[in-house]
């Protein structure tokens, strides 16, 4: 039987207790005192959020491919049991082997969204690992970050020893030698980062300084140790379909939010919008093999008997051979009772020949991002979608039987009028009205629209990367505008309005372009007990207002600026192969409401031919 | 073709809840290259149902599911192959083939044996052998047995007496009464101390926990009842042979039980086991 950390009494007594028990189907069991390596694998988020990230499983799978490593996982324990955990003096432990975090060699932590920092001061905190770096010993694990934030780790830099910038695939096991080469030389943790420094990849923040001009803008950021690159070099995977990819995957014993095999089709994406950071830090666009598809979502489905597969990329549309891999899932799998999900899916006469097949139409919505409402908005994002190819898909889709519409929307864009917010409830209606173009007979019942917006929040390498964020005032304002445009509409009883908060999209953007004055900050927030901060029943904006003002750190000085061109950005010593001059550029276009063609149509010269992969060298091998 | 499959859950698998456990089948089947029959429909599920749902916490060497396999499914090497594919701490103890016709355990479910243990490192009053005895007996001998039956929605007060087939302290005499044997079970009893058998109604009419049965003896003996003492283990499940729909046979009913164990009920005899 297995040993559990925690007794029967307090597992008795949280919510969900199978959070903490571990012993999954796949999980990977061995002998922790029979490796060279304990890594800790982290997602700073509740078990049912961490358990459905595909990179934690790919990462998983990898490590614990070699021998001399045993890679486990911890997630953020919920609230019930932290306060537990804290009174009681238990130890942060790591699900496998139900053994203290602390005993590890690393502690690798995912950052997929800036709302998670404190989630990290609580797992370092509850594992009694010192939060800021310079506090570790030799007693403790490296703590090393990874993900989509650490293209900004500034903010954070000052709790963890390493950052990995890139696709996880390339150096973990060079970084692993290197370890091993360092414990067998008995030598300080110095000696360990510098080693790690030198790694492509790697980057070690203690091994540079910021500088600040008085305007608190960045002045320069120096490398302070000679072993350090000037640079960090992202890191891609060049060929994704000779590369680790689980055919194992765990399988959780409580539903969590990904309860479904994740097939990734494709990294990265063509299109170019302007507002999306993921389209940037992933390029060039790299397919996996179709074959390799089918012999993974095989295996994946046979070794967990999931009853569903999705396919998972940032526009499947532009995976070439979709309908081939769609129509091959239906055949080989639908008759065992395997569902098949289609997430990002361009509404086209295909798709909704597939999600005809693959869902009951008459329960199931149908998904439009259009971010924008007006055309004009719409080109200055680069959503290379026209407003007649929305109206077509809506009205092919209501022809097939659907009636439910969700539309996607940002608010706060760069250059927004007050025209381009009241194009959203236009365009909403539009739809509905659509939907009675159609004979009465062919309606199935009212039509349905759903209408959201998130606020758009500035991100770090993408051509907005300059520009200013909304207010929150002005969020409120607008909000209202627009609740009060959809109410004027034709149609305004079947359209239903949802906006996002605001006060956690403003915190969102000071951590994404924030630099490293923000540490502290984050630090006193936790003090004060902010946790899950990404729920907003847990979220606490007075904390964090509080903390700002002892810090005597300025929200807006963050926010409402617009950057100059030559501004030194904290993020500028990584290079994503995307350049800053082509971003400037994208910015300089988007303000002039110009459009910028696909990958696959133009090569628009962003800088990423540099790694010679994917979209880059389509069509050019021999 | 119906079959009906046992298993026990032990260890760490006593904290996933029974809506849990269900969906652990599902896809252990499908791990298992098991084909159910499934439900029609464009979410179409497998056809399977619980004999009756383990509270979390508590461990058992007798669940009954009730599954409904595709025609020509083999059914020789089935236990061993679901077994391949599942968790040490569930697993699948048999299975019995059903007649066509047959009843689902969920409604022909009519009692429950427990064995109540006390968990290591924990104290009871029950631990004491004569002590225990003199509990047990004084039980017996009440007219009735009041105890507070709370549910989600509302707390009642009920007289369990009648529903309390055997309470014993030994295991031979509960075997020599319930007439089955139970072989060794998956419940550790070299850390665990078993202190009490219980049989008792259980089913969609009357259900009694056994937890309401050491309430109950602690309050008549004036000891604090702590529910984290006791790791309740559930030893089988029985189907009431001469219940009629909707009727329950306690020990004041003029018919006696004639319980079955759930494995054996509606068992297809022209199919071996």
């Amino acid at each position: 039987m297995r040993k559990l950390a925690l007794s029967d009494e307090i597992l008795l007594s949280v919510e969900k207790p199978a959070r903490y028990i571990g012993g999954e189907i796949n999980m990977i069991a061995k002998d922790p005192s029979e490796v060279a390596i304990r890594f800790c694998m982290c997602f700073p988020d509740v078990y049912e959020i961490g358990m459905s990230h595909l990179g934690i499983q790919i990462l998983y799978d990898m490590l614990n491919l070699r021998k001399d490593i045993y890679c486990e996982r911890v997630y953020s324990p919920w609230v019930d049991l932290d306060k537990i955990m804290r009174e009681q003096g238990i130890p942060l432990f790591a699900l496998e082997s139900q053994q203290p975090v602390k005993n590890f060699d690393f502690l690798g932590i995912t950052l997929q969204y800036e709302m998670c920092y404190t989630n990290i001061l609580q797992v370092l905190d509850l594992s009694g690992i010192p939060l800021r770096s310079e506090n570790r010993t030799l007693e403790d694990p490296f703590v090393i970050g990874g993900g989509p934030c650490a293209y900004n780790p500034e903010p954070i830099a000052d709790f963890f020893d390493l950052f990995y910038i890139g696709e996880g695939e390339t150096v973990y096991f060079e970084l692993m030698d290197a370890y091993k080469e360092w414990k067998s030389l008995g030598a300080d943790r110095i000696s360990f980062l510098k080693m790690a420094a030198q790694i492509p990849g790697i980057y070690v923040p203690q091994f540079y300084k910021a500088e600040y001009y008085e305007d608190g803008t960045l002045a320069a950021f120096k490398k302070t140790v000679a072993e350090t690159p000037e640079r960090v070099q992202k890191q891609v995977e060049r060929d994704m379909s000779d590369t680790f990819y689980p055919a194992k995957p765990l399988v959780p014993y409580i539903k969590v939010t990904q309860d479904r095999v994740v097939l990734e089709i494709q990294r990265g994406c063509i299109r170019g919008c302007r507002f999306c950071q993921a389209g940037m830090l992933y390029r060039p666009i790299r397919p996996r093999d179709l074959e390799f598809l089918k012999k993974r979502a095989e295996q994946m489905l046979h070794s967990t008997g999931h009853d569903e597969i999705t396919l998972s990329s940032l526009s499947s549309s532009d995976y070439k051979e979709l309908p081939e891999l769609v129509y091959w899932l239906i055949d080989e799998f639908q008759g065992k009772g395997v569902n098949i999900a289609l997430p990002s899916l361009r509404i086209d006469a295909f798709a909704l020949d597939v999600m005809s097949k693959v869902q009951d139409v008459r329960k199931s919505s149908l998904t439009f991002a259009p971010e924008a409402g007006s055309q004009r908005m719409r080109d200055v994002i680069n959503k290379g979608l026209t407003e007649e190819s929305i109206l077509k898909g809506a009205h092919d889709a209501f022809t097939g039987g659907w009636n439910r519409v969700k539309l996607y929307f940002m608010m706060g864009l760069p250059g927004e009028e007050w025209e381009d917010i009241e194009a959203i409830a236009v365009l909403s209606d539009q739809i509905a009205r659509e939907y009675y173009t159609l004979p009465k007979e062919e309606r199935n019942g009212k039509v349905n629209i759903v209408t959201s917006t998130s606020i758009f929040v500035p991100k770090p390498f993408t051509p907005f990367q300059w520009s200013p964020m909304i207010s929150k005032e002005e969020a409120e304002e607008k909000r209202y505008f627009l609740l009060d445009k959809v109410k004027s509409q034709r149609n305004a009883k079947s359209i239903k309005y949802n906006c996002h908060d605001a006060d956690v999209s403003e915190l969102e953007g000071i951590f994404a372009r924030g630099d490293r004055k923000l540490c502290d900050v984050i630090l006193q927030a936790y003090r004060s007990g902010c946790i899950y901060d990404a729920w907003s029943e847990h979220f606490s904006y007075s904390k964090w207002e509080q903390a700002f003002s002892d810090h005597n750190v300025d929200m807006d000085f963050y926010l409402k600026r617009e950057r100059r061109e030559d501004e030194l950005f904290p993020w500028d010593f990584i290079d994503i192969g995307v350049t800053k001059q082509f971003l400037f550029a994208e910015y300089q276009r988007a303000k002039e409401g110009q459009t910028t063609p696909n990958c696959r149509a133009e090569c628009a010269g962003c800088g990423a031919m540099k790694f010679q992969c994917g979209v880059c060298v389509e069509g050019k091998e021999a | 073709m119906k079959a009906r499959i046992k298993f026990s859950k032990t260890g760490s698998m006593r904290f996933i809840g029974h809506l849990d456990v269900m969906r652990y089948f599902q896809k252990a089947f499908r791990r298992a290259d098991i084909a159910l029959s499934y439900s029609q429909g464009f979410s179409p599920h497998q056809l399977m149902s619980f004999a009756s749902p383990l509270g979390i916490g508590l461990s058992s060497d007798a669940e009954y599911l009730d599954i409904v396999l595709e025609d020509g499914e083999p059914i020789d090497d089935f236990v061993l192959r679901l077994n391949a594919v599942m968790n040490e701490e569930i697993r699948v103890k048999g299975m019995t083939v059903l007649k066509e016709d047959s009843k689902t355990s969920m409604a022909v479910l009519a009692a429950c044996d427990y064995l109540i243990t006390v968990k290591p490192g924990q104290q009871s009053f029950l631990m004491d052998r004569a002590r225990r005895r003199e509990a047990v007996e004084r039980l017996l001998s009440r007219n009735t047995v009041d105890i507070c039956k709370k549910t989600k929605r509302s707390e009642k007060i009920v007289d369990i007496k009648d529903n309390i087939y055997r309470i014993a302290d030994e295991r031979q005499e509960f075997e020599d009464f319930t007439g089955v044997s139970y072989g060794s079970l998956a419940l550790d009893l070299s850390k665990y101390i078993p202190v009490l058998y219980l049989q008792l109604t259980a089913g969609s009419m009357v259900n009694i926990k056994p937890e309401l049965v050491i309430e109950a003896l602690s309050i008549q003996e004036g000891e604090k009842y702590d529910w984290l003492s006791y790791q309740i283990h559930r030893m089988e499940m029985y189907a009431d042979l001469d219940a009629k729909k909707g009727e329950v046979h306690t020990l004041s009913s003029a018919v006696p039980c004639k319980l079955i164990p759930l494995s054996e009920y509606g068992k297809d005899d022209c199919i071996g086991r």
